[in-house]
């Protein structure tokens, strides 16, 4: 270690750096801040932008901090006047052809090049001649472009390239003429690529639906947690006078790094769709109509208490969507095993329910997020993963180029992943468990080791099978990582127990991403028919969301928004089911046909915006927050409604002064149930059996109510390539 | 006074179809691979023999070709490349482009033995775009020649020895005779320099251990392994080695490529050899390495020898051995205009002070041109070029800031007159014209 170390000074003080350190990397960690434009610390260095030039005692020229390595007994001056000198020249230089339009640039109050010209720049310009003026390119529906605005420090390029792992952008033309482009005019495509407004330092990409509508010193920085993947993406939600006007990143190295999705930066333009729920309603005379909270509550209350009466409480159904929060999802579980009924679940999109008793105490990782870039081998099996969690898909692509991880895929389709593949089996969804065996005979056979039962009809495998097993088997770091299609695959018991064998064979990991952002919140909570809060059995074990559904209850619950069509596996049978049921009330924030064609309450609920609460990523971190947005018309947050309910039906325990207090009742509960965040498959082989059902396909953007009503990422190319192919696998 | 000319890469020039591999066995070629291969002469020799030489980077920088070979870490494994930059684009530059017309097995012979002395595996010799139709068709011809006579390939006169070359012609950017955007282009990618440390010797073409040494560079070392590195120490003076083409153009009688002997003295360069100034005007100005090196006035370069130690003295340097001469009717600002016109089109635009500050400087000399200058534009155009010169990552920004710097610095009342005469230039004054 010791000759690791490097002495050097910056401005006189001894520091120490690390061998092979940049001297900006130094002079960061020790408050000795050196204005930068280019430099970035999660891209390539650039040293374009030539801003972080600082003086080096013996270097005949100031040198650019972001690019120099330091060396033993290097004295660095930050600010001396050589090296302010230097960044003054340079300053001077990026402003004269920058255009003076910061009082209409959306980049204004929170602009790099603005905040160092303050410091660095001159009051009156020297720069009397024409400015330059670039032609705007249209960068898609997500990212608004002022080209002529642009100081081309690259970090868009980079992005592109290094992050994305494609290069959509590049530089075009030399000298004053050079611009940032796109060789091909079209739609930046890729899942992550908002990221390049926040890292754009000026004014140039800007984010196009929040165009023109607000200045940053209007508005407030809260915290918030994604509810769109199971990663638990740090979110900085940006709110003026109640309204959220933006999202942007929380840095999180040990989830999202300094990234987040273009799901989760658009997706608040959906928490004010039009068809937002404004005011309770109640079905008078076959329409609903608005109505007030004490009604409604009271008419749903009384209603509930009739059903449990009239037809017994197994004749109710409770469904939760899996991004609510893990109060709500607690709560929601309370309130239905309060009134007596075991139908409860949150697996929407769920059919194969055979082994659930199989189901990990939670569904997750089985380690945490960050140390994805460290494995060796991975075996992807039923996911699509750019699409099912983004910022999951990045750190495996980070594995897969910095690590050199070796990741094989068994998928239903063929899925592009911008990083060396090193096997892919895309075969018919039936056939996915089959090729599984396939692979985990080759990781057997190459073992030296006989087949388990669940590999027992394992038909020798094809090249590319024992391709995929010796990617699974690299290194000593493996994962088996179940996805969300391989969960909504229609013998997901059989799949899983092959994977299971898979995985025991190779000692790798299995892992498992859930549908929902906070499947795993909902699966803790207890919403579930076969298991209570904390991984505890359920007291009596009812219908899992399918067999409700199918079985045309009496009286339904529905919570979160759910839209049968979109959020389930059941959509056809869920029409049937809730049009005959004497009574359906519906908690939502949105009032859509969907979601409240055959309701006869409708309680209007926040968005994870409009509530506090917590959600639980696939590592097992709970993440809580408050409410950042003022409530939509008269919606409450959720847990408060079902508060309000539970108190109302006479149920004990109810009466909670905050979401803290639900939650710290759910913590309490769950001590001393030895829960576990192990993922180990430790089911009994089924043997296959014709499992009726097919393999939905869930588009990019239309995850969950709010993605889908978020107008401009259903403009993306994304989205419109995923709605021409909705349906099924074949 | 007379001097022996072409002794060194112009060699074989009086030969008919010079460009031959015959022609240039005729003089010799060749004999030095041969004999370094047969007697096995280890690569340390040979670098010791060129640095002896005093042999200097003809491409401007003026580095000791030795030493630089010497930096190669000749017993790394892996592939390892010599490249030649053939991208002659130097304004007022034009003797690679004669090399590689008349004398082009010269080149191949010298990346032969600079391949040899550095552990090169491949060699590649980067030729501007511009002579695609005759300097490259006539160096790929001596590369297809050398092939079939065994110098270049596998098992190279059954020595054992492997080497492999290739020619690549350039897309037309001035910035790609840089160095390392010339390894960049060489890569497929945009010709944009990259930013030192890590140097080529260990981080170059496709990230391994590269060196790039000048045409003229190359065609001279089989000569001196020939004739010995004493005989062409001493054709120079001290601390410049042998012989340099000097391309001279403007206002001379005879301009043209003359390859002499280092140190001769101007004078005897523009009488002798270039028959005098043409039309028997006065010297005016002398810009004496190519473009980007600091004009020196008459007074200055007529009393300056012709080499590195001696131009540098005399405030300006050797360069490219591009000899620019100017007369007494040659309006100063006009010339910069001309190249700051230059430096404006060819910067990559990669990084900040280039980018913008080319551009301003040419915009600031078109405005007094126009006759719309200030006199406070004179100090900015230095300012500027001084805020452009050291603060980017190639050298590009200070061969734009040091003309403007040394035009200001020897012409100011030129610059002066033209402002304070709505940009009437001075050669034009009519008390001149009388006169």
């Amino acid at each position: 270690m010791s000759q690791d170390i490097v002495n050097l000074e910056v401005n006189g003080v001894a520091v120490q750096g690390r061998k092979g350190q940049m001297i900006i990397q130094v002079t960061d960690a020790v408050n000795a801040y050196v204005p930068r434009f280019c430099y970035h610390e999660k891209l390539t260095v650039a040293a374009n932008c030539r801003m972080c030039l600082v003086e080096v005692e013996k270097a005949p020229k100031p040198l650019p901090a972001c690019a120099t390595p330091i060396n033993e007994g290097m004295k660095i001056f930050t600010k001396s006047p050589k090296a302010i000198a230097a960044q003054k020249a340079t300053m001077e230089f990026l402003l004269i052809n920058h255009p003076l339009d910061c009082p209409i640039c959306d980049q204004g109050g929170e602009c790099e090049l603005q905040d160092l010209a303050m410091g660095f720049g001159r009051d009156a310009a020297r720069y009397e001649l024409d400015k330059r003026v670039v032609k705007d390119k249209s960068f898609g529906p997500l990212i608004s472009t002022d080209m002529t605005r642009c100081i081309h420090c690259t970090r868009c390029v980079r992005f592109t390239q290094e992050i994305q792992g494609v290069q959509e952008l590049g530089t075009i033309g030399r000298g004053e003429d050079m611009r940032i482009s796109m060789f091909v005019e079209k739609a930046v495509d890729h899942e992550l690529s908002g990221n390049i407004i926040d890292l754009c330092p000026v004014g140039a990409l800007n984010s196009k639906p929040a165009r023109f509508q607000g200045r940053s010193w209007e508005m407030t920085e809260q915290p918030l947690v994604s509810p769109h993947d199971a990663i638990g993406t740090n979110l900085a939600a940006h709110v003026r006078r109640g309204q959220l006007m933006r999202v942007v990143p929380r840095v999180n190295e040990a989830i999202n790094e300094t990234w987040i999705s273009d799901r989760d930066r658009f997706s608040y333009e959906g928490v004010y769709a039009a068809d937002r729920a404004q005011t309770p309603l109640i079905r008078r005379g076959g329409t609903l109509v608005p109505t007030t909270w004490e009604v409604a509550l009271e008419a749903a209350a009384l209603a509930l208490k009739d059903a449990v009466s009239a037809y017994g409480a197994e004749r109710i159904g409770v469904l939760g969507l899996p991004t609510a929060t893990l109060e709500e999802s607690y709560l929601l579980a309370r309130l239905g095993r309060g009134l007596g009924t075991p139908n409860l679940d949150h697996r929407l999109r769920r059919r194969d329910v055979r082994d659930q008793d199989a189901d990990p105490d939670y569904p997750g990782l089985g380690f945490p997020i960050a140390e994805l870039d460290r494995l060796d081998g991975v075996l992807v099996v039923g996911a699509d993963l750019r699409n099912e969690a983004p910022l999951l898909a990045h750190r495996l692509r980070t594995a897969a180029t910095k690590n050199q991880a070796k990741v094989g895929f068994v998928n239903p389709a063929r899925y592009e992943y911008r990083f060396p593949v090193a096997g892919y089996e895309a075969v018919a969804a039936g056939q996915m468990v089959a090729v599984l065996a396939s692979v985990g005979r080759a990781v057997a056979e190459a073992a030296g080791q006989g087949l388990p039962p669940a590999l027992a009809s394992a038909v020798a495998p094809t090249e590319a099978q024992a391709a995929i097993a010796r990617a699974l088997t690299n290194g000593t770091r493996r994962l088996l990582l179940l996805g969300n299609l391989a969960e909504r695959h229609p013998a997901y018991a059989d799949l899983r127990a092959v994977a299971g064998a898979v995985a025991a064979l190779a000692g790798a990991t299995l892992g498992y991403l859930p549908n929902g952002g906070n499947a795993a919140g909902a699966t803790l909570a207890g919403l579930l028919p076969h298991r209570d809060a904390g991984a505890r059995p359920a007291p009596k074990r009812g219908l899992g969301a399918g067999a409700m559904l199918a079985a045309g209850l009496e009286a339904y619950v529905l919570f979160g928004g759910i839209e049968p069509d979109a959020d389930t596996a059941h959509g056809a049978v869920a029409a049937t089911a809730l049009a005959q049921a004497r009574f359906v009330l519906a908690i939502t924030p949105f009032a859509s046909d969907a979601a409240i064609a055959h309701a006869h309450v409708v309680l209007p609920i926040g968005t994870y915006a409009e509530t506090s609460g917590t959600y639980v990523n696939v590592e097992g971190r709970w993440q809580s927050t408050t409410a950042v947005a003022r409530a939509v018309g008269e919606s409450r947050p959720g847990w408060k409604v079902l508060r309000a309910l539970g108190t109302l039906m006479g149920l004990d325990g109810f009466e909670y002064g905050s979401s803290e207090d639900v939650r710290k009742e759910l913590e309490q509960s769950m001590n001393g149930t030895g829960l576990s965040l192990d993922t180990t498959y430790r089911g009994q082989w089924l043997p296959a059996g014709a499992v009726p059902g097919v393999l939905d396909v869930v588009g990019l953007y239309a995850s969950d109510p709010i993605v889908r009503r978020a107008p401009a990422l259903q403009e993306t190319p994304a989205a419109q390539r995923a709605a021409a192919t909705s349906g099924v696998y074949p | 006074m007379s001097r022996v000319m072409n002794q060194v890469v112009f060699e074989p020039l009086h030969l008919p179809e010079s460009w031959t591999l015959s022609a240039y066995r005729s003089i010799g070629g060749y004999e030095a691979w041969e004999r370094i291969l047969r007697e096995k002469v280890t690569p340390e020799a040979v670098i010791e023999e060129v640095k002896a030489s005093g042999l200097r980077g003809r491409g401007g920088a003026g580095f000791p070709t030795g030493l630089k070979w010497s930096f190669m870490p000749r017993n790394a494994p892996g592939a390892k490349y010599a490249v030649c930059n053939s991208d002659e684009s130097e304004p007022g530059t034009c003797h690679d482009r004669d090399i590689l017309r008349y004398n082009p097995h010269s080149v191949v012979e010298g990346m032969l033995i600079g391949g040899y002395a550095m552990g090169a595996t491949a060699g590649y010799n980067y030729i501007r775009g511009e002579f695609l139709a005759e300097p490259y068709v006539r160096f790929e011809a001596a590369v297809q020649e050398a092939y079939a006579a065994g110098y270049i390939g596998s098992n190279i006169l059954a020595s054992g020895h492997q080497f492999e070359l290739y020619s690549v012609a350039g897309a037309g950017a001035y910035i790609c005779g840089e160095e390392t955007a010339l390894l960049e282009s060489l890569e497929g990618k945009p010709g944009r320099p990259r930013f030192k440390p890590p140097f080529p010797a260990n981080f170059g073409l496709y990230g391994r251990p590269t060196t790039i040494n000048n045409t003229q560079s190359f065609a001279s070392v089989p000569t001196i392994l020939r004739k010995g590195a004493k005989w062409f120490a001493e054709m120079g003076v001290a601390n410049s080695g042998g012989s340099a083409v000097f391309s001279v153009s403007g206002h001379v009688n005879k301009p043209g490529n003359y390859e002499l002997p280092l140190g001769i003295p101007f004078l005897e360069l523009l009488e002798d050899i270039c028959g005098g100034m043409r039309n028997g005007k006065a010297l005016k100005a002398v810009i004496p390495g190519g473009s980007s090196c600091p004009v020196m006035p008459a007074a200055a370069i007529l009393s300056a020898t012709m080499d590195y130690d001696g131009l540098r003295k005399a405030g300006s340097s050797l360069g490219t051995g591009a000899v620019i001469v100017m007369d007494e009717d040659t309006c100063m600002v006009k010339v910069l205009e001309r190249l700051t016109r230059f430096y404006r089109a060819e910067s990559c635009g990669q990084c900040t002070p280039c980018r913008e500050g080319t551009g301003w400087l040419n915009r600031l000399v078109r405005r007094i041109m126009a006759g719309e200058g200030k006199k406070s534009d004179i100090d900015l155009l230095v300012d500027v070029a001084n805020r452009i010169e050291g603060h980017t990552i190639c050298a590009l920004g200070d061969a734009a800031a040091w003309p403007v710097q040394s035009f200001v610095k020897h012409f100011r009342h030129e610059f002066e007159y033209m402002v304070d005469n709505g940009g009437r230039s001075i050669v034009d004054d009519p008390a001149r014209r009388a006169a």
